[in-house]
C-alpha cells in the first residue's frame, strides 16, 4: 500500500494506470480534463501498454470505446456534463450491446446557462441508459470505485459509470490509500471476451437491425442482467474489502439504527450530512443519514431495510427532474418505500451548478423533518434548498 | 421463435452469412434466362450482380440462382453477348 | 487488370439473402471492394440501407466480423476496433494481418459523419473508409444531403412550381478528404469494376487512413429502372460528373475512362446524357427549368478543368 496525496481526477488516472486497460479513448472536458491529461502522461512515459485514442469528440470517444470493447479489449474513458450528454446515443448502444466499458463521470451541471461546477444532472439523465451507476463520496472512494467497476462490468456484462462530484472531489487533494499494482492486477484478473470482433475465424455480427420480433427479448436480457448486477456489486465490494480493508455495499448508514429522521444523499454531500446529523444529535434530535452508493441497479430492498424505523425522510437531489414530482432519487425512494413504510418523504433540490451546501443547510432540513415528525404535517413535499 | 434465454446477449449474430436462409427470389417480377450457347464466360454479370445470384464454378457460369435473384435485370442489360434475356415471371 | 476468373474462385464475403432493393449498387460495390484483398477484413457500417438490409435479426449477410453502432460514427467505431487490434498485436495476443474498413452512405459521410471521419483520418488509423454515394438519404426515403446534385428532386428538395429541386451544388468530399493529406484518396464507380477493384486493392495495401468515394446509383431514389444501375454509374464518369481519379501521397492521377477523356482519346459526353436517364432530373427537361441544365454543365466543365490541372493536364 502507498499513501498518496491526490485529487479525484489524478486518482482516477492512477487507478487506470494500475488497471492498464487495452484502449482508452478520451476527450477533455472540465472538470474531467486532469484525468485524461495525467493518463496521457502515463502513456507518453511508457507506464501503460494502453492504446490511447485522443478522439475529436465525446461521441467518438464512446464510439471508439464500443468498437474496442466489441473487439475484446478492456476499455475505459471518463467524461462530464456536456460530454456525457454528447455521448447519449452511444451510452445506450454500449449497454445494449453488453459491453463492459468503465467510464468515470466527474459530475457537472448541464447548460444553459453554461456552468462548470457540480451537480448530478449529467449522470442522472443517463440513469435509464443501462449503465450501472456508482457514486463516490471522496477521492478514496473514487479510486476504489474505479477498480471495483472493472470487475463489476466484466462480471455483469454491462458498462459501469462510477461518478463523483466535479471540483468538490475531482479537484480536491486528499489522502488516498492506493493498493499495490500487483494487488490491483490480481483483483481484476484477465479479461476474456466471449465473442471478440477481432476473432476473424469466428465472424460475429455486432449491432444488427432488430424488429419487433426480437427487440423485446434483447431488452429483457438487459433488464435481467441489470437485476443480477445488484449481487455482483455487493460481492465485488466484499472481495475488495479483503484486499483493501475498506468495505463497500450498495449504501452506508450513519446513526440510522435508532433514528426517527433520515437524510439521504449521494456523493460528497453525504459527508456534510453526517456532520449535520452529529451536530443535531448533540441537540437531542434523533437524526441519522444514509449515503446511497449504488443508483443503478437501484437497491430498493436495502433502502427499505435501512429506513424501516424512521418517521420522516429527506431525499437530497442534486438535480431537478423538471415537471416531475421531485428529483430522480426522490421518486425512486418513495417508490421503494411504497406500502412498506409510513414515513413522510420529502425532497430537497440543492447544490445546482455548484451552489454550496453546508451543515447549516442540512441542519435546517433535519429541523424541517423534526417538525414533520412532531406535527404530522408536510408544508411542501418538493422544495429548492439554498435558493434566493 | 426463441425466447430471451435462448438467444445470444447483446443482439449478436453468431452464424456468419445465415441470411442465405432467407430467400429473396420471391421478390422477382422478371426472370433472367441464361443462354449457355451465347455466353462467353466473361463473368461481367457475376461481378455486377447485387445478389451474388450468378452461379460460377471453375471460372464458368453454371446458371442463375433463382433462390436469391430479385430480377433487377442488370445482368441482361450489361451482357456483351446478349446471353441473358428477361422474361415475365408467371 | 483484375481477373474476374481469379476473383470468382474467392469466397464471397457478403452472402445472398440480404434485403437491399433489386438493382441496388451498394452490394455490388461491397462485393467488388472486398474482393480486392485476401487478408481477413473487419467492417464497421453506419446506419443506412446497407446496414439495415444486410442484418435483419436473426439473419446476417456478413461472413466477416462486422459492427454497426450508429449513424454518424462508422469511422470512430472502426477506429476503436483498429486501436484494439494495435494494442493486442503489440502484446502478442494477435499475430496476423487484419484489414479494417468502414462503410457508410453519403448522409453518414458528407453530413452527420464528417466529424468522426475527419478525426479518424487525422489520427492516422489504419483503415479504409468507403462512402456509397447515392446522393441522398435513401434509407429514410430520399431526402437531400450535401451530396445531392444541383437540380435533383428529393423529398426534402422537391421540384415544385417555383423551386427546381435542389438549389445548391454538392460539396466535394473527395477533395475535403484529399486535404487531410492521408496516403490514399480515390473516386470510383461500380460500372468500371476493374478500376474500382484495383483502387480498393491499392488502398488495402497501404498503411494508414484511406478514403474511397464511390458513386452508387439508387433505382428508387434516382428514379431509374433497376437494370440501369451500372449503365448510369458509367454515364456519371463519361460525362465527367463523377471523374475517376486517385490522390496517392498527395499526387493526383486520373484513371480509367477519365484519363482517356483528359487525353482526348475518348469523348466527354454532355451531362444531359446522364440526367435524362433519371427521373429525379425530369423536371429539368421542362420549358420552365431547362435553363438549369447549362448551369450544371458549366459547373461540371469548370470542376473538370480544375481536376485536370491537378492531374497535370
Amino acid at each position: 500500500m502507498k499513501i498518496l496525496g491526490m485529487n479525484g481526477d489524478n486518482a482516477v488516472a492512477y487507478a487506470m494506470k494500475q488497471i492498464n486497460p487495452d484502449v482508452v479513448a478520451g476527450y477533455p472536458i472540465t472538470p474531467q480534463t486532469i484525468a485524461i491529461e495525467k493518463f496521457s502522461e502515463y502513456v507518453a512515459d511508457g507506464e501503460v501498454d494502453t492504446e490511447f485514442v485522443a478522439v475529436e469528440s465525446e461521441h467518438s470517444a464512446m464510439s471508439a470505446c464500443i468498437g474496442a470493447s466489441a473487439s475484446g479489449g478492456r476499455v475505459m474513458t471518463s467524461t462530464a456534463s456536456a460530454g456525457l450528454a454528447f455521448m447519449w446515443e452511444m451510452l445506450y448502444v454500449a449497454a445494449s450491446t453488453r459491453l463492459p466499458i468503465v467510464m468515470n463521470v466527474m459530475n457537472r451541471a448541464l447548460s444553459a446557462p453554461i456552468n462548470i461546477h457540480c451537480d448530478h444532472s449529467d449522470s442522472m439523465g443517463a440513469r435509464d441508459s443501462g449503465w450501472i451507476q456508482i457514486y463516490g463520496e471522496n477521492v478514496q472512494e473514487g479510486y476504489d470505485n474505479i477498480i471495483q467497476a472493472v470487475k463489476i462490468a466484466e462480471s455483469a456484462g454491462l458498462p459501469v459509470m462510477p461518478c463523483f462530484d466535479g471540483f468538490i472531489v475531482s479537484h480536491a487533494v486528499e489522502r488516498v490509500e492506493a493498493l499495490d499494482d500487483e494487488k490491483v492486477k490480481n483483483f481484476i484478473g484477465i479479461y476474456k471476451s466471449e465473442h471478440p470482433l477481432l476473432d476473424v475465424e469466428n465472424p460475429v455480427t455486432y449491432g444488427p437491425f432488430d424488429m419487433y420480433d426480437y427487440y423485446m427479448e434483447h431488452k429483457k436480457q438487459e433488464h435481467e442482467a441489470m437485476k443480477a448486477a445488484l449481487k455482483i456489486v455487493k460481492d465485488v465490494g466484499k472481495e475488495y474489502e479483503k484486499i483493501s480493508g475498506r468495505s463497500y455495499d450498495t449504501l452506508s448508514e450513519h446513526r440510522l439504527d435508532d433514528a426517527e429522521l433520515a437524510v439521504i444523499a449521494l456523493g460528497s454531500t453525504a459527508g456534510t450530512a453526517r456532520e449535520a446529523v452529529d451536530e443535531m444529535r448533540k441537540k437531542g434530535i434523533n437524526a441519522g443519514s444514509l449515503k446511497l452508493r449504488l443508483f443503478r441497479p437501484f437497491p430498493y430492498e436495502d433502502i427499505r431495510n435501512a429506513l424501516k424505523n424512521v418517521k420522516a425522510i429527506a431525499v437530497m437531489d442534486r438535480c431537478d427532474s423538471f415537471g416531475a414530482f421531485g428529483g430522480p432519487m426522490f421518486s425512486e425512494i418513495r417508490s421503494a418505500l411504497y406500502k412498506t413504510s409510513d414515513a413522510e418523504v420529502v425532497n430537497y433540490i440543492y447544490g445546482l451548478g455548484g451552489r454550496d451546501v453546508t451543515t447549516n443547510h442540512i441542519k435546517k432540513v433535519i429541523s424541517d423533518l423534526n417538525n414533520i415528525s412532531t406535527t404530522g404535517k408536510v408544508k411542501e413535499y418538493v422544495q429548492y434548498l439554498g435558493v434566493r | 421463435m426463441k425466447g430471451w434465454k435462448e438467444i445470444p446477449d447483446g443482439g449478436l449474430i453468431l452464424e456468419p452469412g445465415n441470411s442465405v436462409e432467407y430467400k429473396t427470389g420471391s421478390w422477382r417480377a422478371k426472370r433472367p434466362v441464361w443462354d449457355k450457347e451465347k455466353c462467353i464466360n466473361c463473368l461481367i454479370c457475376w461481378i455486377q450482380c447485387p445478389d451474388n445470384a450468378i452461379i460460377v464454378e471453375n471460372e464458368k457460369i453454371r446458371g442463375i440462382n433463382y433462390d436469391y435473384c430479385k430480377g433487377c435485370g442488370i445482368c441482361a442489360s450489361i451482357c456483351p453477348k446478349e446471353a441473358i434475356s428477361m422474361e415475365e415471371e408467371k | 487488370m483484375v481477373s474476374l476468373k481469379e476473383l470468382s474462385k474467392k469466397e464471397e464475403k457478403l452472402a445472398s439473402g440480404h434485403r437491399l432493393c433489386a438493382g441496388c449498387a451498394e452490394p455490388i460495390i461491397v462485393r467488388q471492394i472486398l474482393s480486392a484483398t485476401d487478408e481477413p477484413v473487419i467492417a464497421s457500417n453506419a446506419t443506412g440501407c446497407l446496414e439495415v438490409a444486410t442484418t435483419i435479426y436473426p439473419y446476417t449477410s456478413w461472413k466477416i466480423p462486422w459492427i454497426h453502432s450508429a449513424f454518424e460514427n462508422a469511422a470512430s467505431t472502426i477506429a476503436g476496433v483498429e486501436a484494439c487490434y494495435q494494442v493486442l498485436k503489440r502484446k502478442g495476443k494477435i499475430n496476423r494481418e487484419i484489414k479494417f474498413v468502414a462503410f457508410a452512405g453519403d448522409g453518414g459521410t458528407y453530413d452527420i459523419g464528417i466529424q468522426a471521419l475527419s478525426g479518424a483520418a487525422e489520427r492516422g488509423h489504419d483503415f479504409l473508409y468507403v462512402c456509397f454515394n447515392n446522393e441522398a438519404y435513401m434509407n429514410t426515403g430520399i431526402q437531400r444531403s450535401s451530396a445531392t446534385p444541383m437540380g435533383a428532386s428529393t423529398t426534402t428538395s422537391p421540384a415544385g412550381s417555383v423551386i427546381p429541386g435542389k438549389k445548391e451544388f454538392p460539396k466535394d468530399l473527395t477533395e475535403i478528404m484529399a486535404a487531410h493529406k492521408i496516403p490514399y484518396v480515390a473516386q470510383g464507380s461500380p460500372g468500371f469494376y476493374n478500376d474500382l477493384i484495383a483502387k480498393a486493392g491499392k488502398a488495402f495495401s497501404i498503411k494508414g487512413p484511406k478514403f474511397m468515394n464511390v458513386i452508387a446509383p439508387c433505382p428508387r431514389g434516382w428514379r431509374h429502372p433497376t437494370d440501369k444501375t451500372i449503365e448510369i454509374s458509367k454515364k456519371a464518369v463519361e460525362t465527367c460528373f463523377w471523374p475517376l481519379y486517385e490522390v496517392e501521397n498527395n499526387e493526383y492521377r486520373l484513371t480509367g475512362i477519365s484519363k482517356l477523356i483528359a487525353e482526348g482519346k475518348k469523348e466527354k459526353l454532355p451531362i444531359v446524357e446522364y440526367l435524362k436517364m433519371q427521373g429525379r432530373f425530369k423536371h429539368l427537361f421542362t420549358e420552365k427549368y431547362k435553363h438549369i441544365i447549362p448551369e450544371i454543365q458549366s459547373r461540371i466543365d469548370s470542376d473538370w478543368g480544375i481536376l485536370k490541372k491537378k492531374c497535370g493536364y
